[in-house]
């Protein structure tokens, strides 16, 4: 980081900083890109289509490790249930079988 | 000038060299190179990732983004540095682009005069206030839940400690002038869900709460700009109590003369209305209350599970200890698996919102030790021996012990 910190970008700031309440521009933020994604397994493209849209592959990859049906139903029923995912009844049900049986 | 902020270093640089388009906070090229770490529970596999304005933090998840705290960097010192403050998103569709001539905080709903302020405004029209307080996540730890429970799988580091600046809510709303009757006050961000059947992030506090004087509208941390994804340009700051509250990017603060009943108060963040906040394993609770005030916690900071010591030579301890806002008297800390205390020595007080850091030296004979470590509050509340559970994971406060050995 230290080779941001020149004479030239010091001075930028000392001038800029200064002025920066009144001139003060639209400040843009660029996240770093995702890089996880889902494990293989059946129903994958499933899971993927649905899934994704809302959240990270590393939303379901933190979970607690092999925790089964029961768990993962109640995940995807979660998801459609409370917050609104359009997932069709067939489609939750390929997705907490490809949950259960890859996580 | 004090230390240079690289956010505002790189804001305020492009500015300078290029004068058009809008200032852009991007990330340096190591953050393509992933340096991975491991939470000691089951799939607690992170990478560390840099993220804009931060230093290299363990990413939960990328969206939207969920960065927990290094442990270490709690051993730093007393006050979190922002680039390494905790990050915890609800909803996928974050605020990329701010522009802090044109962001506004309305104040409305039941007011005799809504009020729609710049940032200027609160920088300028109201007397500002500083607290240095604790900020930390309701599930901080959770990934230490046993059973395991579902959520974000966070180890200890969904915490912080900074000193905001910013204009008491009790200000605002007094200029807004509150109408008779008035219950609640919601609080609202830019940030939004990707579906619109997705509630949207609202929070609400009763109205004494919120005209305590203290809940605060904070436009600065650490003594700069907040960074963006701790809420820039301003976010809500509700001392003692979880961060579910301290609303970023606030922009809609709206009085209600009903009690609020959108999803994130009625249905999500709520605990077991006991004494412990807490139900036998595996079951759900009979009743439950919005999740307010934190709960008694304390660290050992200086050293990490499995160190290596000197044996009978004087080992310093060291760490932190937080409430509620009741304030930490004392620290006691056990090098015998919690047979016996011992007191140690508080540092400097930042106030009953801070983080109170103690200190004290232990002589250990060869072998294998647990260190323990212990706080009370100023009502006398402490830390259960063993873990307290509760379905949706959230408030862990057992005794925190390290096993070291002496050598």
């Amino acid at each position: 980081m230290s080779k941001i910190f020149t004479p030239a970008a010091l001075l930028g700031f000392a001038l800029f900083g200064a002025a920066s309440i009144a001139f003060a521009e639209p400040v843009t933020y660029d996240l770093p890109e995702e890089t996880a994604v889902l494990k293989p397994g059946p129903g994958l493209e499933t899971a993927r289509s649905n899934c994704l849209a809302c959240h990270s592959a590393d939303y379901v990859a933190m979970q607690p490790p092999k925790r089964g049906k029961a768990f993962w139903d109640g995940e995807v029923t979660k998801m459609i249930k409370t917050y609104g995912a359009p997932i069709t009844e067939a489609d939750a049900k390929v997705i907490a079988d490809y949950l259960a049986q890859t996580y | 000038m004090g230390v240079l902020n690289r956010r505002e270093l790189l804001k305020h640089t492009s500015v300078a060299a290029a004068a058009v388009g809008s200032a852009g906070i991007s990330g340096p090229l190591e953050a393509l190179a992933a340096e991975k770490i491991e939470l000691p529970f089951g799939n607690g596999e992170r990478e560390l990732v840099r993220y804009p304005q931060k230093r290299p933090l363990i990413q939960m998840t990328a969206r939207p983004p969920q960065l927990e705290t290094p442990f270490t960097v709690f051993n730093e010192g007393v006050i979190t540095s922002s680039d390494a403050f905790f990050v915890r998103y609800h909803l996928a569709d974050i605020p990329l682009r701010i522009d802090p001539e044109k962001f506004r905080v309305d104040v409305k709903g039941k007011v005799t005069t809504p009020l729609s302020l710049s940032l200027q405004d609160l920088k300028t029209s109201f007397e500002p206030i500083e607290i240095v307080a604790v900020n930390q996540c309701s599930g901080n730890s959770r990934g230490f839940f046993e059973p395991r429970v579902a959520g974000g799988q966070l180890a200890n580091g969904a915490m912080g400690n900074a000193r905001w600046r910013g204009v008491p809510l009790k200000a605002v709303l007094d200029k807004a002038g509150v109408m008779p009757g008035a219950k609640q006050v919601t609080f609202n961000g830019l940030d939004g869900p990707v579906m619109p059947e997705t509630p949207d992030f609202v929070k609400a506090l009763d109205l004494d709460h919120a005209r305590d004087g203290e809940v605060m509208i904070a436009y600065a941390m650490n003594g700069a700009d907040l960074p963006h994804l701790n809420g820039y340009p301003v976010r809500l700051v509700v001392p003692g109590y979880y961060g579910t509250y301290w609303v970023k990017h606030l922009n809609e603060i709206t009085v209600i003369d009903a009690i609020y009943d959108g999803f994130w108060m009625k249905s999500a963040y709520r605990i077991p209305n006991n004494a412990c906040a807490c139900t036998p394993p595996g079951q759900a609770p009979a009743a439950t209350v919005p999740i307010n005030r934190f709960d008694v916690r304390s660290f050992i900071t200086n050293l990490q599970e499995g160190a290596s010591v000197k044996a009978n030579a004087d080992t310093p301890v060291k760490g932190i200890a937080f409430d509620g806002g009741y304030g930490i008297t004392d620290v006691l800390l056990s090098s015998d698996s919690g047979k016996t205390w011992t007191q140690t020595n508080l540092g400097q007080d930042l106030g009953k919102y801070s983080f109170r850091e103690w200190q004290t030296t232990v002589r250990l004979p060869p072998g294998s030790h647990n260190l323990s470590v212990r706080a009370i509050n100023r009502i006398g509340q402490s830390q259960p021996i063993e873990p307290l559970w509760n379905p949706a994971g959230y408030m862990r406060n057992v005794v925190e012990t390290v096993r070291i050995r002496a050598a």
